[in-house]
């Protein structure tokens, strides 16, 4: 059994993206916190930081879970995935924020992240999704500009019809 | 807000759970899918001095389906449970209750017996476990005991688990062989906590009711034998004993309306 002692800052590492990093924690540091000001990847939004608004979203292990609601030292040896894993680079979008910029699926971006991860963990599974479990596994972000429509339809033209199940 | 300082101990062992929790008391919390908890410390409703998170805990995630229920270990995912099938076909109203607890996102990390040990008196997961008569097993440096939910459950946000204690299972018992089940749910949107909940187990004509968010712990009534004629009376007698409370969500008087109706609405069809 290890305690980690407050105020005092211990290593904590794991795959992020793909890459292994280490950085510093207090036993207190909010995964989302850890994210954004230890390694400097503040795709991350942070808003309600209880749970209830998802822009914080982010995968573990393949699961679409809130960054805001974990621990950094709980991520350690996991495999976490982040809005910046999404695409190589600036002109080189993956085809779910390719969906979202051609659907308009975006205004002020800020739940954008969080969207955009909820949805990537249901492409993660393989399988194709109905506008119902779409709008259900989005019932988790919220989003104060689009109204969703647009959202939705941006997800649809990818989920819609991925390889069967 | 960010959480206040605090210790965390990441426990390898139900042992030094009970051994931490022992030694610190009521200064300690146990951290599980942290969905209610992380929440709390976040917005510094709770600054416990000791954070024991379990989730390192080898085999307390085992899903078990048994002739008499389904038992579910303390790291038991409320998604986890949701996709497995077996229990799922063993005690359908469980699949149907647990799509109302929370988001995708918070089941994924939420567990079964953190709901139970959390008892907000709107949740589903109390409401179930007190109207199919299940128990929780308890466990701390003294020994372990069950208890059943009706013991367990004992007001808003709180239980019979001692300070010392841990929970360390949930036993779902099945129902009646050849009972029928419902559940229906009233809330804001899909996902949030229930204004008010109703879960049915009817052999026969012969009803069982759960109620969670109207008082301050959920409840579970025999109706007895219920009929289309008596079944209102029943129900409006039931809604003025709970009486109800206002909050932002609802007014009481709202709450005892939804039991009528929900209730009567969820009973015919489960009875049908
Ligand atoms: C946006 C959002 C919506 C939600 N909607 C719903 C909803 O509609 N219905 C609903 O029921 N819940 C809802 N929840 C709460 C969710 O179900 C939580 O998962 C649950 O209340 C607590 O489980 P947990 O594993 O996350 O426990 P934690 O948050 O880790 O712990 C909760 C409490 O229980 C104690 N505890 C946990 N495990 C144990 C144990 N094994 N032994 C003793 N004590 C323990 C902790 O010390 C703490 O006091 C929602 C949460 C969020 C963030
Ligand atoms: S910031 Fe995490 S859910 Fe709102
Ligand atoms: S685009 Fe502004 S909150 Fe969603």
């Amino acid at each position: 059994m290890k305690i980690l002692k407050d105020g005092v800052k211990a290593p904590v590492t794991f795959s992020l993206n793909g890459e292994d990093i280490e950085g510093y924690a207090e036993p207190r540091t909010l995964l989302s916190d850890f994210l954004r000001h230890e390694l400097g990847a503040s795709g991350t939004h942070v808003a309600c930081e209880h749970g209830v608004c998802g822009a914080c979203t982010v995968s573990v292990d393949g699961k679409a879970v809130r960054s805001c609601l974990m621990l950094a030292a709980q991520a350690e040896g996991k495999d976490v995935q982040t809005i910046e894993g999404l695409s190589k680079g600036d002109e080189d979008f993956g085809d779910l924020q390719e969906a979202f910029h051609q659907r308009f699926a975006l205004q002020c971006g800020f739940c954008t992240p969080g969207m955009l991860m909820t949805l990537a963990s249901l492409k993660g599974t393989g399988r194709s999704y109905s506008e119902a479990e779409i709008r259900d596994a989005l019932s988790g972000n919220i989003c104060r500009c689009t109204g969703y429509r647009e959202i939705v339809d941006a997800a649809l033209d990818v989920l819609g019809d991925q390889v069967k199940a | 807000m960010k959480p206040a300082p605090f210790d965390l101990c990441l426990a390898e062992s139900v042992a030094d759970v009970t051994a931490a929790l022992a030694e610190h008391g009521e200064a300690a919390r146990i951290l599980a899918g942290g969905q209610s908890l992380m929440a709390m410390l976040n917005m510094r409703l709770t600054e416990p001095q000791l954070v024991i998170d379990i989730s390192g805990i080898p085999d307390l995630d085992r899903i078990e389906v048994g002739k008499d229920g389904i038992t579910v270990g303390a790291l038991v995912r409320q998604a986890e449970l949701a996709a497995h099938e077996e229990a799922m076909a063993a005690l359908p109203i469980i699949a149907e209750a647990l799509t109302h607890v929370g988001h995708m996102q918070t089941r994924n990390r939420g567990t079964v017996c953190g709901s139970l040990a959390h008892a907000d008196p709107s949740a589903e997961l109390p409401l179930l476990l007190l109207l199919l008569g299940g128990h929780v097993t308890l466990a701390s440096a003294r020994g372990t005991r069950q208890v059943a939910a009706s013991d367990f459950l004992v007001g808003m946000l709180s239980t019979a688990r001692a300070p010392d204690e841990m929970v360390t299972h949930a036993h779902f018992p099945l129902p009646p062989k050849g009972a029928r089940s419902g559940f229906r749910e009233i809330s804001r949107r899909h996902g949030d906590f229930a204004i008010v909940a109703l879960g049915c187990i009817a052999q026969g004509n012969s009803v069982r009711l759960g109620i969670g968010g109207v008082a301050d712990a959920p409840v579970a009534v025999d109706l007895g034998d219920v009929t289309p004629e008596t079944l209102p009376e029943a129900l409006n007698a039931l809604a003025w004993r709970l009486g109800g409370y206002d909050d932002i969500h609802a007014t009481a008087r709202y709450r005892r309306e939804l039991i009528r109706r929900i209730g009567r609405d969820l009973i015919l069809e489960t009875i049908a």
